[in-house]
This record gives C-alpha cells, sequence and structure tokens, in this order.
C-alpha cells in the first residue's frame, strides 16, 4: 500500500491569533472563537495518511473545519501552521514549502477539486467543454482536437450529454453542474481528488447518481479522494476511513463501519443516533 | 530652447527613468515595466506612450519616421512629426524607412524589413494581453509570473468552437522568448511574425497604462496556436483564389486596405504609403 | 490441537459508554477462543452474551475494550487486529478476512452480479471473470439467473443471505466470519450452504461461526466455544 498524502498537525486561524488560542478552543469548550483574542479556530492540529486509491470521509457540522482542511491543500487558503507531504511518484512534496508557481502545478496537474457551489470549480462565462480545456491547456496538451476529444469523453463518462458540451454550465441543472466540475477534476487523471459537500443541495435521485459516478471512478481509476460531507449517509456509502470533526478538531477517527456503529465520542453518538 | 523648453520635451529625468525602463524591458523581453508616464500636451490615446519612448530615445543624429496605420500624412502622424519636430531642434524626419533610425508606428510594422540600427516604437493602447480574461492586475501579473495563460488559451479554443477558426483581428496575443505573452498593440495579425527574429529592437508604449515592453532583436516571437489549428495571417485573396493586388502600385505582397472608389467599387491598396510610393518608384525605373 | 492457529482470542471484552444516558453496557467478556486454518470453530451461547460482539470486533467494526486478537496473517506475522493500524485493517478485509453478517449491506443500485464480485473486483480481478465467478456461486445457491443483474435490494430474506454469502465466499479469504448465514433458508438450501462450506473448509479456510440451530454446529464445527453472560467489570 502507498501512501499518497501525510498530513500532520494543520491548524488555520481567522484573525490575528494569539499563545491561547489552541488552549482555549475546542470540543471541551464548545467553541471555536478564542475568548482571548476572537480569532477563529477554524481547524487545529488535523493529521491522518491517505493511501492511494482509498476514500476518507471528514464528517462534521458546518463550521467544524472540514472544508478548511481541504480548501489547506488544494492551496485555496494557507494554513497557520502545520505540514503536508504529497507523494508524487517518486518525488515527496512538502506542499506548504512549494512556491506559488509549484503550488499551480499541483492544482492544475495532480489534484482536482470538486466544489459545494460549482460557481467556484467552473468558469461559467466558457462552455461546459472549455472548462475541461482549460485543465488540458494548463497540462500543456496543445492540440485542438485532441481537447475536443478528451472533453467529448469525460463528458460522455460523467454523463453529460456531449450535444451539450458548448453550451454555458450556467444553463446546465446543478446535477450537471456538479457532473461537468467532476469531468474537469478529472481531465488530468490525478491522483487525489477532493470533494467538498459535492451531493449537498441536490435532488436525492441526482445525488445517487453522482455518489454511483465516484464509486466508479475511484474502482476504475484508483483515485485517491477525501470526501467533506455532513451526510452520514454519503459517508457510508462512500468511505473507508471517517474522521469526525467539530469545533476544528478531530474528536474522532476510525473505520467508517465502526465509526458508525461503535463510536466513542458523545458528539458521534448523538450524530449517528439522530440519523435517519 | 529658448522658450525655455528642454530639447525632447521632457525633463531629463523623465528621460532617464524612461531609458531605465526600456533597459528592464530588453532585459525581460515581453515583461511590462511600469513607468510614470508624464503628462503630455495632447490627450492621452494619442499616442502619448510611443511618443515619450521616441523623445527619450531621440537624440541630434537620428531620423525619425512616424507612421499611422501605414501612412506617414495621416493627421495624427503629422501632429506627433511635427511636435518631435518642434521640441527636437537638429534631428531629421523622413517619411523613407531606409532613412530612418527610430520609426514611431501606430497599428502597423512598415512592409520591408528592419535593419539592427533601427528602433521601432510601437504605440499601445491595451499592454495586458490578460486583460480580456482577469480584470485584475493582481491576478494578472501573477498570471504573467508563472506564465499562466491557460485562460487566453481557452479563448482561443471557444473561438474555434464557435467559428471555426481564431477571430482575433488585431491584437493577437503573442509569447515572447518563452515566456511572457504580449499584447502586440492592435497591429494586425499580418504583421505579426515580423516581430519573431527581427532585427531591429521593438519597444512598445502605453502612455495612459504606464507600461513600457520589448521584443529585443532576435528574440522569439509565436502567436499562440494550437498544434493542429495554426496561426494564420490575413490571406487577401479574390474570390477566384487571386491575391489581390495594390491599384496604386501592383504589389501582390503587401498588407492591402480596402476602398470603395467613386463609383462604388472594392479596391485595395498598400496600407504602408512609403512602400508603395517606393514600389511605384521602381516601377517608373 | 497442534497446529499453530490462525486466530487467537485473548480474553477479550467488550463493552458500550453510552454518553447520553451516561451508562456502560457489557458486550461480551473474557472471550477465549482459536480458529484454526481449514477448522470451524462455532460460538454457543444465549442470546444477549455477544456472539456478535466477538465477530465484530475481530473484524474491528466495534472497538475492543481489552483483550487481544491475535492473527496470523499470509505472511506469517502475528497482528493484534484490536490495536492494527486502520489500513492494515483494510487491507486483511480486503485480501485475508471476510465476513458475512446477518444483514446484506450493499451498495444501492448496484446488480447482484456486482456485488458479489465486489471482493473481486477489490482484489484487482477484471469485471468479465468476477461476473463470471459470481454467476457460478450464485447459481451454485439456487439464486434463480433473472435476478442476476438487478440490485438485491427487492429480494426475499433468503435470497439476500445467499447473495450475502456468495459474497463472503467468492474470494475464499483465509480467516471467515459467519453470524448466522442459514437463518432464513429452507432445509434445501440450507444443505446446499452447509455444503459449500464444507468446501470452503477443505480449502483452508478457516471460520468462525454463529449458527442459529444446534444440529447446524452438530454438522459443521469442529470447535465450540461457549460464552457465558457478560458481566460489568469495576474499574
Amino acid at each position: 500500500m502507498d501512501k499518497i498524502l501525510e498530513v500532520k498537525g494543520l491548524s488555520q486561524v481567522y484573525g490575528k491569533g494569539c499563545d491561547l488560542c489552541f488552549t482555549s478552543t475546542g470540543a471541551e469548550f464548545e467553541t471555536n472563537i478564542c475568548p482571548h483574542c476572537g480569532s477563529i479556530v477554524a481547524l487545529h492540529d488535523l493529521s491522518f495518511d491517505l493511501y492511494k486509491g482509498e476514500i476518507l470521509g471528514i464528517m462534521g457540522e458546518s463550521g467544524s473545519g472540514k472544508s478548511t482542511a481541504v480548501k489547506c491543500l488544494y492551496f485555496d487558503q494557507m494554513p497557520y501552521s502545520g505540514s503536508a507531504i504529497f507523494f508524487d511518484d517518486t518525488e515527496q512534496k512538502q506542499l506548504f514549502n512549494l512556491n506559488p508557481a509549484q503550488r499551480r502545478s499541483l492544482r492544475n496537474h495532480r489534484f482536482g477539486m470538486v466544489y459545494q457551489n460549482p460557481n467556484l470549480g467552473l468558469n461559467f462565462d466558457i462552455s461546459a467543454g472549455g472548462n475541461i480545456a482549460e485543465r488540458l491547456l494548463m497540462s500543456q496538451v496543445m492540440n485542438y482536437s485532441e481537447i475536443r476529444e478528451r472533453a467529448r469523453e469525460l463528458l460522455a463518462r460523467t454523463e453529460v450529454l456531449t450535444a451539450r458540451m458548448d453550451e454555458l454550465p450556467k444553463n446546465f441543472s446543478g446535477g450537471m453542474q456538479q457532473r461537468v466540475q467532476i469531468a474537469k477534476a478529472l481531465a488530468t487523471r490525478p491522483p487525489l481528488l477532493l470533494l467538498d459537500e459535492v451531493t449537498t443541495g441536490l435532488d436525492l435521485s441526482v445525488q445517487a447518481k453522482i455518489l454511483d459516478l465516484i464509486l466508479e471512478i475511484q474502482s476504475e481509476l484508483n483515485t485517491a479522494m477525501i470526501v467533506v460531507t455532513h451526510d452520514l449517509g454519503v459517508i457510508r456509502l462512500l468511505a473507508g476511513r471517517t474522521l469526525v470533526m467539530k469545533y476544528g478538531r478531530v474528536i474522532e477517527s476510525g473505520l467508517t463501519d465502526q465509526i458508525l456503529e461503535d463510536p466513542q465520542h458523545a458528539y458521534t453518538q448523538q450524530l449517528v443516533a439522530s440519523a435517519l | 530652447m529658448s522658450n525655455g523648453i528642454n530639447f525632447a520635451f521632457l525633463d531629463e529625468y523623465a528621460k532617464r527613468e524612461i531609458r531605465r525602463s526600456v533597459i528592464k524591458a530588453i532585459c525581460i523581453p515581453g515583461y511590462q515595466v511600469p513607468y510614470s508616464s508624464r503628462e503630455m500636451p495632447m490627450g492621452r490615446g494619442f499616442g502619448t506612450g510611443g511618443l515619450q519612448l521616441t523623445l527619450a530615445l531621440i537624440g541630434a543624429n537620428d531620423s525619425l519616421k512616424v507612421i499611422d496605420q501605414g501612412s506617414d500624412d495621416s493627421v495624427n502622424a503629422v501632429n506627433l512629426r511635427k511636435f518631435v519636430e518642434m521640441t527636437c531642434p537638429g534631428i531629421d524626419t523622413t517619411t523613407r524607412l531606409q532613412e530612418a533610425t527610430l520609426i514611431q508606428s501606430r497599428h502597423r510594422i512598415p512592409e520591408n524589413s528592419l535593419r539592427a540600427d533601427q528602433i521601432l516604437v510601437l504605440q499601445v493602447p491595451y499592454p495586458d494581453a490578460l486583460v480580456i480574461v482577469e480584470p485584475s492586475e493582481d491576478k494578472r501579473k501573477i498570471m504573467h509570473s508563472e506564465a499562466d495563460y491557460s485562460r487566453l488559451l481557452v479563448k482561443l479554443y471557444e473561438d474555434i468552437v464557435k467559428f471555426d477558426e481564431i477571430t482575433i483581428s488585431h491584437r493577437y496575443p503573442t509569447r515572447i522568448n518563452g515566456h511572457y505573452i504580449i499584447d502586440p498593440s492592435p497591429i494586425p495579425r499580418y504583421d505579426v511574425p515580423k516581430l519573431h527574429n527581427s532585427n531591429a529592437l521593438i519597444l512598445f508604449g502605453a502612455g495612459r497604462e504606464k507600461k513600457i515592453y520589448a521584443v529585443p532583436p532576435h528574440c522569439s516571437a509565436e502567436p499562440l496556436a494550437f498544434d493542429d489549428v495554426p496561426f494564420r495571417v490575413e490571406n487577401f485573396t479574390d474570390s477566384h483564389g487571386e491575391r489581390r493586388a495594390c491599384k496604386q502600385c501592383g504589389s501582390r505582397e503587401s498588407f492591402l486596405d480596402e476602398f470603395i472608389d467613386e463609383q462604388g467599387e472594392r479596391v485595395y491598396q498598400c496600407s504602408d504609403s512609403d512602400y508603395c510610393e517606393q514600389q511605384q518608384e521602381l516601377a517608373r525605373g | 490441537m497442534t497446529s499453530k492457529a490462525l486466530l487467537t482470542v485473548e480474553n477479550l471484552s467488550k463493552t458500550f459508554f453510552l454518553h447520553e444516558q451516561n451508562k456502560v453496557i457489557p458486550s461480551s467478556s473474557h472471550v477465549n477462543l482459536s480458529v484454526y486454518s481449514g477448522k470451524l470453530t462455532a460460538l454457543i451461547g444465549a442470546t444477549g452474551v455477544g456472539k456478535s460482539s466477538v465477530l465484530k470486533s475481530i473484524y474491528r467494526t466495534y472497538l475492543p475494550s481489552s483483550g487481544r486478537l491475535l492473527y496470523e496473517t499470509a505472511t506469517g506475522e502475528i497482528l493484534d487486529l484490536a490495536r492494527a493500524l486502520e489500513h492494515r485493517i483494510l487491507e486483511l478485509r480486503r485480501e485475508e478476512i471476510g465476513f458475512v453478517t446477518q444483514f446484506l449491506h450493499t451498495l444501492p443500485r448496484q446488480k447482484t452480479l456486482d456485488v458479489v464480485a465486489m471482493p473481486l473486483y477489490r482484489q484487482g480481478v477484471d469485471k468479465q471473470e468476477g461476473r463470471a465467478r459470481a454467476a457460478e456461486l450464485l447459481a451454485e445457491l439456487n439464486i434463480p439467473e433473472r435476478l442476476w443483474e438487478v440490485p438485491p435490494a427487492t429480494f426475499s430474506g433468503g435470497e439476500k443471505q445467499r447473495v450475502n454469502l456468495a459474497r463472503g465466499l467468492i474470494a475464499s479469504p483465509r480467516l471467515l466470519l459467519l453470524d448466522e448465514p442459514t437463518a432464513s433458508l429452507d432445509a434445501k438450501t440450507t444443505d446446499r450452504v452447509v455444503a459449500l462450506i464444507q468446501r470452503k473448509k477443505e480449502q483452508g479456510v478457516g471460520m468462525l461461526a454463529i449458527f442459529h440451530h444446534a444440529d447446524l454446529v452438530t454438522r459443521m464445527a469442529d470447535d465450540v466455544v461457549e460464552l457465558n453472560v457478560p458481566i460489568l467489570e469495576k474499574s
């Protein structure tokens, strides 16, 4: 089994921060706002390993820090402290020591991100095919016919009508927009895919199809994924292992079936007990 | 000067700053060097960027040619030329390319190739090729520094999707020395290949946007294109597939302007008036 | 028995702490047992003595509270399943340890053939071969062919149970945990299942099983372990 990502002590603070931030927030204080300086401790001391082809779930309610974690890993924001090593074939990359060009290169070639809000992942002013083309062009694919062909394949794979590939994604339904986002994220066949609440807000039947698609992709391409969600059902379906977060901290982690059948932390027990 | 105006209008400090920026621009081909564009006695947008470059570079031994859309005698060219003549006593002006050491131009690069001892100054309205895809200058600067031009390429992709060809007619994004992509000023596609491996130094001045950039001599300049959809220049062929000729000089090799004559007929003639005249002189013997 | 045990459970206890009610619930206590390759160990005891808890603790669906679960891996390493890294457990689940639970948990919308072949897919077997082997096993377990291409969600209890069993047996794990694998089957089908389990035993699979009928224990068990009512220990 090959490790693909090793995250250690990842923390994020919004605000100026103080020496007491980390020791005065968290689950036992039932807040992530530092009472001394008013900063928000969005994430503290997140550590985990991710292996090739594995799906890791990060579960928590809004404000628990789960999205902050993936946004740091995708360089949407730089963390306050902590490290993350990406094992890229033979190379090890310290994510937060990279320069902006190296970060952009990883984002474009090796990582894929699917956001809850398609607005963040797609450029609504260019066609669905153009969105995929952008990612391919970033990877120096400079042949127009090849780009067309790859975009068509990806959209077909994610079950977007290829007849609509030259339409603007803003004319698409929410589920369709997510499919285009997934196609775009997959364009460079990244070994790591980050999924941030990708099914939230979609109709149940559409959710189911997106989840099926994610599983199929995982088994076809052996893509490692981090799935961030507040939905126990999504975790149950997708993740082999799960981290449960609250107030920016991991309060419990384990095999997904163990988290669901033998939760240890009071919060997780309550969460599992209240699931439908 | 008796009226108290310095040679070449600009004070020496201003000239020195512009020259420094020019040197930087030459050292980093295609990079837009910011400079403190001075107020000139004409509206911004009338070639003040080009003019400041010209004034900072011109010396008593120079011979200046000013072109506007290929022509030496359009109002804009005449005014700029007169201004330089007035403020730079002792310099020569000319309309002949071969006689010029410094050429300031708008929208065209002369038909005949430039020499190593010549400098071409192009007036630029919008210096940044990325402005069509990214409104924030901060972000554009980062994109330039990282040579992140994929969004510009997407624009080309969308063009081909919609129109089956790249429709950009002027300001064609061109990659200089393998890194920076420039807006080569509103020259037609036809002139873009002349940037590549040029004998002469080519400078770009944007007065309103306060930017100077350069394509140094013998530097690569590649118009953006796809491997299988190559860059093409305007072709000037008629409905029979034949190359149109200039009605004045008969050249079939120049960039042509289209007119409607008094009879209502479409006629074509060289956009480069100096070239056209010289062709006619040659023909007369 | 002289051969080396595949799995040795030493003094396993499992308790649950319910935060909401601030209550400790004992589930199984001081369990000792061994499982050998090619043999079946049956867990017996009254309802509520924590038979299923033992299986779940071995599979790590439950976190054991105390005790050791020493498992000898295919490479000869002795691993305490109670403390092994999660990735290691996932790897063992994929390669070596199978679990047939009482209820069929499947991905919705997945064809029965794929449900059954999933353990093979996870080991890298391609779809075509996986489906062929799944079909063979489903036929042997008397699941009508018309059901193979539909998801098992609408199947009867007995059908679901056989699908579950087929999935647990298809990859021939080294250790198989069986939780009432024949509970809802008629006599004829039970016989087929018994035959299949016997064959797997002959192939060397070590099994730990809970049966709902004493006669099944007699028919199949090489070893019987009786669990006692769990007691609450003082901490």
